[in-house]
């Protein structure tokens, strides 16, 4: 990898870190000592890597996105097409990973948190796959708006538990998930679902989602001869973002946005974008950015997409804009909206709502860049998922 | 100010059990929290946990997550609570000791909170997702202020572990007796009494034992592995519903007998 961070401790500068109780110590240690055993292991890498093609369908497409390129009327524009794999969206890459590590490790059990049921699903799909049980949290709003994905879930064997505390989103189904950990914690493996939480999740998530950054660096020059102008992904906690920017980082003549999301708008103060309008604080075993008030009491956040959804982001996000390395900036709900529809129509693509605050941002950008400048998007889901959301925000 | 290791051993020594109640501060008002603390001290508390509450307590189970709720609900700030403990500050003999998540004491400000602890008669503080990795964050600090820090030791934790933990620890040591979060439990862990054992052997300072206790049974059981208990849910729940004699006798089961 091209930069040593996090350091032993897990800090990406002064954020991260392991805030955690005493209970959960051993088991962070030994996931940590297991996890750098496993990726110097040639067979773990193997079996990751034939997993990776012949399951989830990699190598994922770089896409010349020539409708929307025209539609936005700017830079040229390719979609790294994460939505394209088995299960439609990125997160089976990280599900994937410790699913195997949790294997090696001798757990039989799984818990999980879920927002937007993307990585519940994927989660579901891997222990389906790997012969591990499966209970996975979501929070009661969350199972309303995504009722499919919950479905799914049940579907491949997982049990779904609904969590009525707090907002009832992604951060309390964190919190309940974490309390099961620390009860189970001598059979269950805690498979998060981005690049947040204690030392060392962040690590090993941003490490198992940077096939999308490494395959999009080949690509792209392949197809172009050179590096992007661009990149752009959504961040709710990070983790498509994270793994597509990861093999990028060196590279400082490309310029990197992570999205978050703007609800209804900054003003409004209905959103969930920690990094442009949040405070350092601590929260679910990191230090971080967070949304919280004057007392350092969690606020609720708000947003169309309920996997970006969360009052935090992954640590090394918050470094990374700490040393000025990648924009944050944030696109509203109905300006994810809009990019929803323009990608179905100028591309017969739905992307996931997430992943339509990637596109929305890219518009503004296009329009400033010369038309032989290049950007990518990571393109993190499908839209299947939010049909239903869609059709019924249209009908309102 | 005497020591809560000073404190404990006077008790020790009188053949007693240590006893720790935990209340919710906030919970039932603010003004309640003086009368509380003035009751517990007065059923014969060796000292008490005042909890501040957060928006996202993952260390405590369905009870405490309700109390602090009520209380957040209520408006609490820890501000206030520092203004409570200052008024009742002479009126107690007893030690005071904060149990609270970091984000609260980051935000509060590291120093700033130290200074508020001193002066409204803190003398120790547990907060439970501060793991000795990252004790530096706010144990200097503390130190500079004389405000003890309390470290947690789980039955999870290694030998060496228990060693680490043990070494140069203040006022006394947090043993957690199950996985989990807090919450009354019928069933003792299996490893619970040799873990007591490997506790006590490493530990200078008073072991008191919490998460899970709630009946006279229990206290009496854990006598010989331990100095005393904490005992939170219980007594939340039992004050949330003021059942006060219900606290009472629990808190005799711990005098000799």
């Amino acid at each position: 990898m091209n930069i040593h961070i996090p350091d032993q401790r897990g800090k990406f500068g002064t954020f991260g870190g392991r805030f955690v109780p005493e209970l959960l110590i051993p088991a962070l240690e030994e996931l940590e000592q297991a996890y750098e055993e496993a990726i110097n292991d040639p067979v773990f890498t193997k079996e990751r890597e034939d997993y990776l093609t012949d399951y989830v369908g990699r190598t994922t497409p770089l896409y010349d996105a020539k409708g929307l390129t025209k539609a936005y009327g700017g830079a040229h524009i390719y979609l790294k097409r994460e939505d394209l794999n088995h299960t439609g969206a990125h997160k089976i890459n990280n599900a994937l990973g410790q699913g195997l590590l949790a294997k090696r490790m001798g757990k039989t059990k799984i818990v999980a948190e879920t927002g937007a049921g993307q990585h519940g699903v994927a989660t579901a799909t891997v222990c389906a796959l790997l012969g591990l049980q499966c209970t996975v949290f979501m929070g009661e709003v969350d199972m309303k708006r995504q009722q499919q994905n919950v479905f799914r879930m049940e579907l491949l064997g997982a049990k779904v538990v609904s969590v009525t505390n707090g907002s009832g989103t992604l951060k309390d189904a964190v919190n309940e998930a974490l309390r099961y950990w620390v009860k189970h914690v001598e059979h269950v493996h805690y498979m998060i679902g981005s690049v947040v939480g204690p030392h060392p999740f962040p690590k090993i998530v941003r490490d198992f989602q940077s096939v999308i950054g490494e395959e999009t660096r080949e690509q792209i020059i392949e197809k172009t001869g050179a590096l992007p102008h661009a990149i752009v992904a959504c961040v709710g906690g990070g983790s498509n973002a994270m793994g597509m920017f990861y093999p990028f980082i060196q590279d400082k003549q490309v310029k990197m946005y992570g999205v978050e999301a703007g609800g209804s708008g900054i003003q409004t103060g209905k959103h969930a974008a920690a990094l442009s309008t949040g405070t350092v604080g601590i929260l679910h075993g990191m230090m971080t950015y967070l949304l919280q008030d004057e007392r350092g009491q969690i606020t609720e956040t708000a947003s169309i997409s309920a996997g970006l959804d969360y009052p935090g982001i992954g640590p090394e996000h918050s470094y990374l804009q700490s040393i000025d390395r990648i924009s944050y900036p944030s696109v509203t709900d109905e300006e994810a909206l809009e990019a929803f529809h323009v990608l179905a129509k100028t591309e017969g693509i739905l992307p996931a709502l997430e992943s339509a605050h990637a596109i929305a941002y890219a518009k503004n950008i296009a329009q400033t860049m010369d038309k032989n400048e290049t950007i990518v998007i990571c393109l993190s889901g499908r839209g299947d998922k939010d049909v239903p959301q869609i059709q019924a925000n249209d009908r309102e | 100010m005497k020591s809560i290791q000073h404190c404990f051993e006077e008790k020790i020594n009188q053949n007693k059990q240590l006893f720790v109640p935990y209340i919710m501060a906030g919970d039932g008002g603010m003004d309640r929290l003086e009368e509380d603390l003035l009751f517990l001290e007065r059923c014969g508390a060796s000292a008490i946990e005042v909890g501040i509450p957060f928006s996202d307590p993952v260390a405590d189970g369905p009870t405490i997550q309700a109390a602090g709720i009520r209380s957040l609900e209520a408006g609490t700030t820890l501000d206030q609570v520092f203004t409570q403990l200052k008024k009742s500050k002479h009126k107690r003999k007893i030690p005071i000791i904060l149990m609270i998540y970091v984000n609260v004491v980051y935000v509060y400000g590291i120093e700033a909170f130290v200074q508020s602890c001193k002066e409204s008669g803190v003398q120790g503080v547990i907060i439970p997702d501060v793991p000795f990795e990252e004790e530096d964050l706010v144990t200097p600090a503390l130190k500079q202020g004389g405000v003890e820090w309390i470290r947690l030791v789980a039955l999870t934790s290694s030998k060496e572990r228990i060693n680490q933990l043990t070494k140069e620890a203040e006022g006394f040591i947090y043993a957690v007796s199950d996985t989990g979060t807090t919450g009354v439990r019928t069933e003792q862990h299996k490893d619970l009494y040799p873990f007591l054992q490997s506790v006590q052997a490493a530990s200078s300072v008073p072991v008191l034992v919490g998460f899970g206790i709630s009946t006279g049974d229990h206290v009496r059981a854990l006598r010989p592995y331990c100095d005393g208990v904490i005992v939170g849910s219980a007594i939340v729940e039992w004050l949330h519903e003021k059942k006060y004699e219900d606290i009472q006798s629990l808190i005799q089961a711990t005098f000799p007998t």
